[in-house]
């Protein structure tokens, strides 16, 4: 249970940091949290060359909202995310979500653009930079380039970056009017992995019906899942109950089988945590905070 | 092949101490090993246990998920470093011996590390608060029920302007 070998760069800004990585890219990781590196080194699964540790680039330790919405360095950790109340007002989503991930210690350390680039299935941001449109901005000595969550995540543990890639910044779009947003995941100890999460976005009409519905969902396959559950539920009131929505998510997703759950479980996880969310989410986005 | 070696200053329980470690050096195997300072624990090795927390700037963190060179210059604080100057238990110390709140003792400095941060947070918890400040810490021995009476007992215990 100790890291093999590895050569360690501590660059002191980014362009020493992209230069690093254009040496030796193939062989190189970035160290940013660790909280999910620093295991996989442990335990023998990952063994880099060299490890380009970010922890000095100050310049990337920021959270900043706008009308547009939340955008989050690469050294902003979970902690400092969650906390933030303009993050809060600007995408709900974001700190329900948070919440959710590993415990607080975990979170004082793990960075959220880390765990999106760590890319695991059973993550909770991935879901939630896929399911809200988010974006990746990627820089190289080549320049920069901005990958949508969709051309993101393209395996378990796998991004569509470049070895010579840093990624600097998630882009989380805002939560517009008479939209609202949920979050819930089953584990089977507080803290652990989801065996289930979903992640789940209503649009309301002027009339408060629904106009939309969609919901993205972890560990219900190697990427990011995004569903759109429109269709059944279209026009029924806020308040309404959206079971059938959770019905057809049962239909669309194909989950695997492992030895924390079978794949008909996580189906039934699926299907009520998504007309749950929903209802959560419609609920919210009507103004009615308060849940039942 | 020889391995690369960095050195480094950690300043663990306010005294600076110059260490010479490989990368790979775990922050819980450094403070261990290279400092002889044992208190922090090291169980499951990969996060998932919380015996080896410690305070990194006054923040709980996984020593063992963290490289030792990855925090050089930071201002670390062990189980070691609890305690007052003449050896006075800590509010928290206090209270887990008050409350039972250990038997083996292997998960404890882990639990008083993670508790004195987050009573500075929080210094009138709830139960509720209280279990969820504890929720990443694994013990094995005396269950949780005086555990998070000790974080209670503490919020007691500390003086208003506590600053440890």
């Amino acid at each position: 249970m100790k890291p093999p070998t590895f050569s360690y760069r501590r660059p002191s800004s980014v362009e020493e940091a992209l230069g690093l990585l254009a040496e030796d890219g193939p062989q190189a990781k970035v160290l940013a949290g660790g909280q999910s590196l620093i295991p996989l080194l442990s335990m023998r699964l990952a063994a880099p060359g060299r490890l380009v540790d970010i922890n000095s680039l100050t310049e990337l330790s920021y959270v900043r909202c706008d009308e547009a919405g939340v955008r989050v360095g690469a050294l902003a950790r979970h902690a400092e995310v969650l906390a933030d109340p303009a993050v809060a007002a600007c995408q709900p989503l974001l700190p329900a979500a948070l919440a959710c991930v590993a415990h607080p210690t975990i979170r004082n350390r793990g960075t959220s653009l880390g765990s999106i680039v760590h890319a695991d299935p059973a993550a909770e941001l991935p879901a939630v930079l896929s399911l809200l449109g988010g974006t990746v901005i990627a820089a190289s000595t080549d320049g920069r380039r901005t990958i949508g969550a969709a051309e993101l995540f393209a395996g378990p543990l796998e991004t569509s970056l470049r070895p010579d890639e840093l990624a600097v910044e998630a882009f989380f779009p805002a939560c517009p009017q008479l939209t609202g947003t949920a979050f819930e995941e089953v584990s089977r100890r507080h803290g652990d992995y989801a065996l289930c999460g979903v992640a789940a976005l209503v649009r309301l009409d002027d009339d408060l019906r629904i106009a939309e519905a969609r919901a993205g969902y972890l560990s219900m396959a190697g990427t990011p899942w995004v569903l759109d559950l429109t269709e059944p539920v279209r026009g029924l009131a806020y308040d309404a109950d959206l079971a059938a929505a959770g019905e057809l998510a049962g239909r669309l997703l194909d989950p695997e089988p492992d030895i924390h759950a079978t794949a008909e479980y996580r189906l039934q996880l699926a299907r009520v945590l998504t007309a749950r969310t929903l209802r959560r989410a419609a609920r919210t986005a009507a103004g009615v905070m308060h849940d039942d | 092949m020889t391995e690369e070696l960095h050195r480094i200053t950690l300043h663990v329980n306010g005294i600076p101490y110059e260490v010479t470690v490989p990368a790979r050096r775990l922050l819980s195997d450094c403070l261990r090993h290279d400092l002889g300072l044992t208190g922090t624990h090291v169980g499951c090795e990969h996060g998932v246990c919380g015996a080896c927390t410690v305070l990194v700037g006054g923040v709980p963190m996984r020593s063992c998920l963290l490289l030792a060179v990855s925090v050089a210059g930071e201002r670390i604080t062990t189980v070691e470093g609890l305690a007052g100057p003449a050896g006075e238990l800590s509010p928290v110390q206090q209270a887990f011996t008050e409350c039972h709140a250990l038997q083996c003792g292997f998960c404890t400095p882990g639990f008083l590390t993670t508790i004195t941060a987050g009573l500075q947070e929080n210094p009138r918890p709830t139960r509720d608060e209280a279990r969820e400040m504890i929720g990443g810490n694994l013990c094995r021995c005396t269950g949780y029920q005086n555990i998070v009476a000790a974080v209670l007992k503490a919020a007691e215990l500390a003086p208003e302007s506590d600053s440890r």
